[in-house]
């Protein structure tokens, strides 16, 4: 996946905004390349669990259709715990067309990681950060 | 018959179609864990079976997100 810096800091920003609340949303690209973040409301506002409230989901895929970008990846941070899927997160990984990004905070480090996941098979991808 | 589809033009080869067998020709294995919006309104997953589409409809549908730290 490659991903704008300034989109990758932006999600790393609203992790740290939100935290301990896990931050969620979505990531749309352009040619191949992430260019916009959507932060989405986390309905379960929850320090162990995030969900996207369906209408504002529709709304935000939407808006990145009307704008000519598609939505290839959704984030969410685990502000306390290394950026890898959890059981949980593998277990409600329903789309295997989309990346999942996961921005850690743990132990004070920003990391950010993408994977494909697909009938509970996890598979890292590369995240390179572009100008 | 022609529908959109996630924003996407598609052609069908039937003159009636449930939203549930949109979402199974889409390949989704499980439709209880998306959201459908026909027409920009949402339907309740029992709805999916007997709610038919027609010629220049708009169907969408999400798949649930969620997640959580559990290990």
């Amino acid at each position: 996946m490659k991903i704008k810096k300034e989109i990758s800091d932006k999600i790393i920003a609203h992790a740290k905004q939100l935290a301990p609340i896990e931050a969620c949303g979505y990531l749309a690209s352009q040619d191949g390349i992430v260019c916009k973040h959507y932060e989405l409301i986390n309905i379960d506002n929850s320090e162990e669990h995030f969900s996207f409230d369906p209408k504002e989901q529709f709304n935000t895929v939407k808006d990145a259709r009307t704008n000519g970008l598609d939505v290839s990846a959704v984030y969410h941070s685990h502000p306390a715990t290394p950026a890898r899927p959890s059981q949980e997160d593998i277990r409600l990984a329903y789309d295997p067309n989309i990346s999942y990004v996961i921005v850690s905070l743990a132990d004070g480090k920003e990391d950010v990681k993408s994977f494909k996941i697909v009938d509970g098979k996890v598979d890292p991808e590369e995240v390179e950060i572009v100008a | 018959m022609n529908v959109k589809v996630n924003g996407k033009d598609q052609a069908f080869d039937k003159e009636a179609l449930f939203v549930k067998e949109v979402l199974t020709i889409c390949e989704v294995s499980q439709p209880d864990m998306v959201s459908v919006q026909l027409n920009g309104e949402f339907l309740q997953k029992e709805d999916y079976d007997g709610t038919s589409i027609k010629d220049g409809d708009e169907i969408d549908f999400l798949y649930f997100m969620g997640g959580g730290i559990l290990y």
